[in-house]
């Protein structure tokens, strides 16, 4: 008879049907209030876990779990209030080189782990955090870069004793006035021969030389400026402890930052806002860093700290600050041990190039400094203050004189060098930043959003299958079944490509669940329609799937059309709301079409049957 | 089991005469009222906190007129502990600070702390971005279907549908800006998911109606597509009642955020079911179809060899 399934196809969708639970089901168990705790410079040692795990312990809070791996510790908790207790009392314990970091850990299963399944990825109207959109201001960052030419250009002049009446900006341009005409043979000498990159615009006047930052060039500032903002907040955001930080760009000149279950959203703004900056000093090796520890410190030096605790003496006095570095990479140098490669402004080239002159073959150290926000509690109120701190990042030897370009070696491993780096543009002055978007949820908001998200979907869910059992008896039955499957398919499938689920996207899923029934409306209709028409029960299943077909075929390929026109055009929620309704659609065809007919061959299937249960 | 004769078509002047009262009613509520349009589109802040005791308004709103924010909208929020606070568009200050500065004057006079639970900012040029991307959005949605029906179909046909879903559209913002709802990024959202579940509908009666045309060839027009919409209509009914349960799920019990992308689902699939039913055949029965515009293309190479 013809309702009957080969084997592979029985095989196929049940092979599909389990492994979709597989992948669904991580999603029960649902999520760990948990604290990560990791080191900004060396992973944990075994036996700091064991430290903390003390901490939490002489507290009286009783972790459900500690994780190490990665060289990072797990903390599971009963709930977010000892979370939240746990993660003072560590941020106090561990102090400035840990990182205490709140986190949603999934309570997935270790067997349900080895199949690298995982729970879907809340979105942040889910979990509760933050969203920021920012705009670095182009303009401001190619200013900054004309205002950096035109010192330039005015330093190349004078060292060329090229004499000039004026060098400045005019509008987009730099405007270079000579005293007369034959002068600017010599200039244009000079400038091509420091600043080769400078374009030369023709002149109305025969004493005038106008220049201009060549089309790529200005592509090449406008990319560095969005990548020096994106390591910089990269930088702020590790210093914030946020478990699965997102710092993404976007378009152009747009920076998208999220910061999934932030409690604290102001102290994350401010810590966003914060600003870092650096300083170049000799180093004080007359006199003894010992006796300065112990309070007597020599004058027109101060004490400092490296990275790794140890005292240092600087000279007070700073050669070069961080808005005079132009640029900073890393890279290998020409002994290929790992380097940094730095390039200052006009102004810092002239302080470094006499300073280094005079102090060859003495150590100079980079200074770090960041005014960080904190949030002391003093008398139940929460109290803000701005605290500068200073870290000594790098110390190096002077070998040779240098000015405008030279390069910090003496690191560790080229890790070390593209660190610092990162600090030393992150450091450096950026073009600013405009937050034009913002969206915070609070926590709860969060949780409630879950709840009414899932209360919905599950009365929702349960209404439509009740009505449909009672509107088509045993094919209403197989509907419901049909559309579980789909729902395991849309949480399997979301959970594998690790979308993000959004409120919409919920809602998305609920409007799936009320249309994935439509298919097999279309079908059953059909069915009683050739019932009516009076044909066998077996050749009315068979025709109504088959006719039923192009017709959800076609219907659902239009809505199909819009979801993905949704998603190419939309932004944020419209975005989460198509995804789903794209993969519900899908799975909705595959399971209604497929996975239906596949209980039905086996209740109608190969055998007389006189009426159907429909 | 449904009738199965009722004359649908037969009524379409008095179906034309509602509808287009209805659009004529929303067009003019839309030029009039407007749409009470969410900061998504405006640029703004907002501000929702929630207090563990009922909140009084006027306590807020005389601290936020204090502390520099007199034009802020104040009001309640689902229930008397949630408060929802709107800001217009502010120079010179961030949005960062703005949230903090409201949540810090309003601390100081209530007696209660507020406890954060959401800010949303959106800058002005974001909000003119999202509102055209939108615009955009619905605008290709209607072409890319316009082109996929006449396809599939015929040209009569995708203009049925089209004008059918500007239908649904129209109405649905219609009720919007007449009950001064306010119209958010996840209401046009729903506003495009109408869009997806009318067109839905119209195919699955315009495939019958081509499948009928096959095989009803003595009929006329108007009897073949009543027969369809006939045939469609407990599944068109089911599917709708189906759609609206869960839509009802979500308006009563997904919480205020989506409350109105609910109520958009609502309106919309209403109208929707109506207009696939009514409307959208009653117009590719009023340009004329006929039998041979479903007929398929008779294959020119055949002609050709059986050419003596």
């Amino acid at each position: 008879m013809q309702n009957h399934f080969p084997l592979w196809k029985n095989g196929l969708i049940l092979i599909i049907l389990v492994v979709a639970s597989i992948y669904a089901l991580p999603n029960l168990y649902g999520d760990d209030p948990s604290v990560q705790v990791s080191s900004s410079s060396t992973p944990l040692a075994e036996a700091q876990v064991k430290q903390i795990e003390d901490h939490v312990k002489q507290a009286g809070l009783s972790s459900k779990s500690v994780e190490y791996t990665n060289g990072q510790a797990l903390l599971r908790f009963e709930n977010t209030n000892d979370q939240l207790k746990a993660a003072d009392i560590l941020r106090d314990k561990m102090g400035n080189d840990a990182t205490v970091a709140l986190n949603l850990a999934p309570a997935t299963p270790a067997w349900l782990n080895a199949f690298g399944a995982k729970p879907m990825y809340l979105g942040l109207d889910l979990r509760g955090g933050v969203h920021f959109l920012l705009e670095v201001d182009m303009e401001a960052a190619i200013k900054q870069a004309q205002e950096r030419y035109t010192d330039d250009v005015r330093t190349a002049l004078r060292t060329a004793k090229v004499h000039y009446v004026s060098v400045g900006r005019d509008k987009d341009r730099i405007k270079v006035q000579l005293k007369s005409a034959e002068e600017v043979e010599a200039a244009t000498q000079a400038i091509n021969k420091d600043l080769s990159s400078l374009k030369f615009e023709s002149v109305e006047n025969l004493n005038e030389l106008i220049l201009s930052i060549p089309e790529v060039e200005q592509r090449e500032i406008k990319k560095f400026a969005l990548t020096q903002n994106i390591t910089t907040l990269r930088n702020r955001v590790n210093e914030l402890g946020v478990a699965e930080p997102v710092i993404q760009q976007q378009g152009d000149n747009r920076i998208v930052v999220q910061l999934p279950g932030v409690q604290d959203t102001a102290r994350a703004k401010d810590i966003l806002g914060t600003t870092a900056t650096l300083e170049y000093r000799l180093v004080d090796v007359e006199h003894d860093v010992q006796k300065a520890v112990q309070g007597r410190i020599p004058i027109g030096s101060r004490l400092y700290y490296e990275k790794n605790g140890n005292p240092i003496l600087l000279d007070s006095r700073v050669i070069v600050t961080g808005d005079q570095i132009v640029d900073a990479s890393s890279g290998l140098d020409q002994n290929n041990s790992p380097a940094v490669f730095i390039t200052l402004n006009g102004v810092g080239a002239k302080k470094m190039g006499k300073v280094t002159q005079e102090s060859i073959g003495k150590p100079m150290a980079v200074v770090f400094i960041e005014y960080k926000i904190k949030t002391k509690e003093v008398n139940g109120e929460k109290m803000r203050t701005k605290e500068k701190v200073e870290k000594v990042i790098s110390v190096a030897t002077i070998r040779d004189a240098f000015s405008k370009r030279f390069q910090t070696t003496g690191l560790d491993n080229p890790q070390e060098a593209r660190n610092l780096a990162l600090l030393l543009r992150a450091g450096a002055l950026a073009a600013p930043v405009d937050i034009i978007e913002e969206r915070t949820i609070g926590p709860s908001l969060g949780q409630d959003n879950i709840d009414q998200g899932m209360n919905s979907v599950i009365v929702g869910f349960v209404v439509v299958m009740i009505f449909m059992v009672f509107y088509y008896k045993i094919f209403g039955l197989v509907a419901n079944f049909a559309l579980t499957f789909n729902l395991v398919l849309i949480i399997s499938l979301l959970s594998l490509l690790q979308a993000t689920l959004t409120l919409p996207g919920i809602a998305g899923i609920v409007l799936t669940i009320g249309m994935a029934v439509d298919a097999n409306v279309l079908i059953n209709e059909r069915i009683r329609e050739e019932i009516n028409n009076g044909n066998t029960p077996q050749a009315s299943i068979f025709a109504g799937y088959e006719k039923a077909f192009g017709t959800i075929f076609d219907s659902n390929i239009t809505t199909l059309l819009v979801a993905l026109i949704l998603f190419g055009f939309g932004t944020g929620p419209v975005k989460g709301f198509a995804v789903t309704l794209s993969i519900g659609i899908l799975s909705s065809m595959f399971t209604a079409i497929m996975g239906s007919r596949m209980l039905i061959n086996w209740i109608y299937g190969n055998r007389r049957v006189e009426k159907l249960s429909i | 089991m449904i009738i199965k004769d009722i004359d649908f078509l037969g009524k379409r002047t008095l179906a034309f005469a509602v509808s287009g009262l209805l659009v004529l009613i929303s067009i003019i509520s839309l030029a009039t009222q407007g749409l009470q349009m969410g900061i998504d589109f405006t640029g703004g802040t907002l501000i929702e906190v929630g207090y563990k005791e009922s909140a009084d308004l006027s306590v807020i709103r005389n601290a936020l007129a204090e502390g520099g924010f007199s034009d802020a909208l104040v009001q309640h929020f689902g229930s008397a502990k949630d408060v929802l606070i709107r800001l217009k568009p502010q120079e010179g200050i961030s949005s960062s600070e703005l949230s903090n500065k409201v949540l810090e004057v309003m601390n100081k006079k209530t007696s209660e702390r507020a406890e954060l639970r959401r800010v949303e900012f959106v800058g002005p040029q974001v909000g003119d971005e999202l509102a055209e991307d939108g615009g955009l959005a619905l605008l290709y949605a209607m072409f890319g279907i316009l082109i996929y029906v006449a396809w599939r179909f015929e040209y009569k046909f995708s203009v049925g549908a089209v004008v059918a879903l500007i239908h649904d559209v129209i109405i649905t913002m219609g009720f919007f800006s007449l009950l001064g709802l306010e119209f958010d990024l996840t209401v046009l959202a729903a506003v495009l998911a109408v869009v997806g579940y009318s067109i839905n509908d119209t195919i699955v009666v315009f495939d019958r109606v081509r499948d009928n045309f096959k095989m009803l060839r003595k009929e006329e027009s108007l009897t073949i597509m009543n027969v369809s919409i006939n045939e469609t209509l407990s599944r068109t009914l089911m599917t709708s009642f189906t759609t609206i349960i869960v839509v009802v799920a979500l308006a009563v019990l997904g919480g205020q955020t989506i409350h109105n992308f609910a109520l958009a689902l609502l309106v919309g699939i209403s109208v929707g079911t109506y207009s696939s039913i009514f409307i959208a055949s009653a117009i590719v029965l009023s340009m004329g179809v006929t039998q041979e515009d479903l007929m398929e293309p008779v294959k020119e190479g055949v002609d050709i060899d059986n050419m003596p």
